[in-house]
Order: C-alpha cells, then structure tokens, then sequence
C-alpha cells in the first residue's frame, strides 16, 4: 500500500468567475479502518486564501502548522497578507527543502489575488507547482477527480453554480473510492464573504 | 520542533530530517510516493542567427496526465533558456537557482551571462548530488562568443552539440533531426524543423502530448512563442453542459462576511533632516 493510502483523502479547487471553491472529503482513515468522519482537511490562511492537504494525516497537520507560523511572520514584518502566488512559492520551497526526506503530503492551494482574481495551483509531494485555470486535484481519489472535473466544469461560474458542480463532482468521484468519503466539506470564496457547508454523502 | 523553529528563515540547501521516519514508513511495507515528472520530448537546435529550444506541455504522475498544458521552458538569463526533463520539482528548483546565481553574477560582473557560466553552475550542482536530483536539461542561449546548445545529463556530464535531444521522446525526435537537419537553417526553417521535431514526439511518445513551444533567441532578442501549435484541442466539448437535477444536500451552512479590502494611503509630512 503506498503511503499517500494510509489515512486516504480527496482535495479539488475550482475556479469561476471572481470567485473560487475548495472542496474535500471528512474521512480520517488508519489503512481499511475509519476513526474520524469530520477530519478537516482544508484550513485558512487568511481571508482569501485557503490551502487543503491530502496524504499522510499527521505531515498534514505538521505542514499547515508550519506554514501557518511563516505566514503570520509574514504579517508582522509587511504588515499585510501574503499574495496567493507568493504563498504558493513558500509552500513549495518548504517542500523542496526535504526533498530527499519528503513530508508526505500534496498541497492545493487556492485564493483570490489582486483585483479579486482567483488563483489555483496543486503540489506534489517535493513542491513541484502546477497552476492550472480551471481545477486541480489531489488524494486518494484523484484519478476519479480528474474524469468528474473535466466533464462538468465550465468557465466563469457564479458562485452557486460553482458549488454546486464542485460538490457533485467531490462526492460523485469519493463515491468510487473506498479510502475517502464520509461526507463533504465546500469552502466557496467570493470577495464579500466566504460560505463554509458542510454535505451529506454515503457513509461507506 | 528543535532548531528548525528558532532558526527561521533556513540557510538554505536541504533538510534530512524526515529521512529516518520515511525509511521507518517503508520498511514498515508502504510505498514510497511517486513525484511528478514530465515524461517529455525536449529539443533544441542551432540555426544561422541563433538558438531554438522546443518542449511539448503535458506532465504526468504515474500512467496519468496531471497537467495538460505545463511550461517546461525556463528562463535562465535574458539570453539564455532551459528545457527541463525529469522530476518535476528538481528541473524548476536547479533552473530557479542558477538563474539567481547568475543574475547575481551579472550583478557582479556588469556583463551579459555566457551560456557556458550557466553550464558549469548546472553541472557542478548535478554531479554534487551524484544523480539523485534527477533533472536532465537542454540548455542554450545567444551570448558574446556566438551561439550555443548544450544537454546536461542527471549525473552530471554534459555535450555541446548542434541538435539535441533530451526526455523519454528524444528518440522520436531525433530521428527528425537526424533526417532532416542541415548547417545554416533559416529562422523559418528551423521553427518548423522544432515543431516537426515535438509532434512526433507527441504522437509517438505516451509520455508526451498536448502542444508544442517554441523560444527563438538570437543575438540581442528573444521571443517566447507559449503554444506555438495546439495540434490536440478538446474534440467534442457539449454546449449544453451539465444540469443537476438533484441538489446536493447540505447538512450545515456557515457565511462570513468579509469587509471590503481598503487601501490606506496615510497622507503624511516630509521627512525634517
């Protein structure tokens, strides 16, 4: 089994118009055996900027813990937040710098830059960027992700519409993989407010 | 956390130590995670007035396509370009730091880099690490002493050749090259003998595929052609899209409004000497 299948997760980023959407699963899995269904894997840095964290549970946690630390060192010296594009240079030379010990996990990173544009990118595990725009997958039931995604996504979706593909396509590719699932957790960011909901998915 | 914490930033270079847990985790029976690596078709030729490097756009993880259209030309120095094959995150880590080690260097010098500077930082990095950053590169560029291409290979060794290629379709490619490749080639000709070169790479090579760039540099210009040839668009994209007829179902919804970025500018006095 490979170590990304240890606790199993599943992380997608949307973009749509002036707005974007992170989504993941709830499942906090040791192998074939689940002990948590609300496992939070998508955190804030600030305000328009969130990061998700598929793979081995505890680097995730370690990870966010670091990063979160760099950031808010970053606040007190320019007094401002961090840009989406420079967060996602930090994530990457964090994760370069062990890149012979690696932390075992896959970052997707989305925000809102200047001028309220929406910025995607995902990680692999040594900090390899791949920006894309129009959504990014990582975890256990990427490949799965990747078919859903390509089907229903559209460019320039209102911030309903983008829920709504974004969800459909989370728990419709979860549904296909057993190591992730448990329900859903969709962060949808516009420039005026940020609706956090929680879905209702199998529980198998 | 020890001494990682206190001593923020890094001084750089890499950290081992997660080494001992990961090896820990592997002898424990799981599998190492694979990295993303652009399989690749990478060329590059020497035409009349210069140099013309050509990469296709697809990356991959494993047997599937995670990027369909990723840039693997990186800018080294205003006249010096570098296609990257391999891993993914080692060919962008080595090119970002030779290009500050020579920009630095131009700093320094108060003269244009030459391709050759860019050559001997690569190498000596590569061949540091023995291999294990496994970035095999196409470099070249215009400098004061003429045009030139050179590949350098993951351990370290390098050639100075006036075609090449590098990744897993540099045979499909070279066998264009080697058919088709004469001294003193128009710019014209040479575009076409790149893209020629990159197509039969991607239709040939699995590990290659979307489209085809192209940068041109001569003496004192170079021009980034991103998406020189799309010979793959999406073939049937449904204009209806997608209609849920069942909603998703919501268990628990949480808003938070944020306030409206505003920019302060503090409107203050002149300095008093």
């Amino acid at each position: 089994m490979s170590i990304f299948e240890y606790n199993g997760s599943a992380v997608v980023a949307m973009v749509g118009k002036n707005c974007f959407a992170i989504a993941s699963d709830r499942r906090l899995g040791v192998q074939l055996q689940t002990i948590a269904t609300d496992f939070k894997r998508i955190s804030k840095i600030h305000d328009h900027l969130f990061i998700g964290l598929s793979g081995l549970a505890t680097d995730v946690q370690t990870l966010y813990q670091r990063l979160v630390f760099r950031h808010k060192l970053y606040q007190l010296r320019e007094e401002r937040d961090m840009k989406p594009e420079t967060f996602a240079s930090l994530v990457s030379a964090i994760l370069y710098e062990k890149r012979f010990g690696p932390y075992l996990c896959q970052p997707v990173i989305a925000g809102l830059g200047d001028d309220n544009k929406p910025f995607i990118c995902t990680m692999d595990s040594i900090g390899a960027k791949e920006l894309a725009k129009d959504f990014v997958v990582s975890g256990t039931a990427s490949e799965s992700l990747y078919g859903a995604c390509e089907a229903m996504f559209k460019p320039d979706m209102e911030a309903e519409e983008l829920f709504e593909t974004i969800s459909q396509a989370l728990l419709s590719s979860v549904d296909r993989d057993c190591l992730s699932g448990w329900g859903g957790h969709v962060y949808v960011v516009t420039p005026n407010e940020i609706k956090e909901r929680i879905l209702k998915g199998r529980m198998d | 956390m020890s001494q990682s914490a206190v001593d923020v930033p890094p001084k750089g270079g890499f950290s081992f130590d997660l080494c001992k847990r990961n090896d820990m985790l592997i002898q424990k029976g799981l599998k190492a995670p694979s990295f993303l690596k652009t399989g690749t078709t990478i060329v590059g030729l020497i035409f009349k007035d210069g140099v013309i490097l050509g990469a296709d756009t697809r990356a991959t993880e494993g047997p599937i396509v995670a990027d369909k259209n990723c840039e693997k030309i990186h800018y080294m120095a205003p006249n010096i370009y570098c296609c990257g094959a391999g891993t993914a995150a080692d060919t962008e880590a080595v090119t970002d730091m030779v290009s500050s080690q020579l920009r630095l260097h131009r700093y320094q010098t108060g003269r244009d880099s030459r391709v050759i500077t860019a050559l001997t930082l690569l190498k000596k990095h590569l061949f540091s690490y023995q291999g294990h950053v496994s970035a095999a590169l196409v470099l070249g560029g215009v400098d004061i002493t003429g045009p030139h291409l050179h590949t350098i290979y993951p351990h370290g060794s390098t050639d100075t050749l006036p075609f090449a290629t590098m990744g897993s379709g540099s045979l499909a490619a070279m066998s264009v090259f080697e058919a088709k490749y004469k001294e003193g080639l128009t710019r014209d000709e040479g575009i076409k003998l790149v893209a020629e070169a990159i197509c039969s790479g991607i239709f040939n090579d699995l590990g290659s595929g979307s489209n085809v760039d192209i940068c041109v540099i001569t003496k004192g210009n170079k021009e980034y052609l991103r998406n020189y040839m799309e010979p793959n668009p999406r073939t049937y994209v449904s204009s209806k899209g997608y209609s849920f007829s069942k909603k998703t179902e919501v268990l628990l919804t949480k808003i938070t409004p944020l306030m409206e970025r505003v920019e302060i500018t503090e409107v203050g006095e002149a300095m008093e000497e």
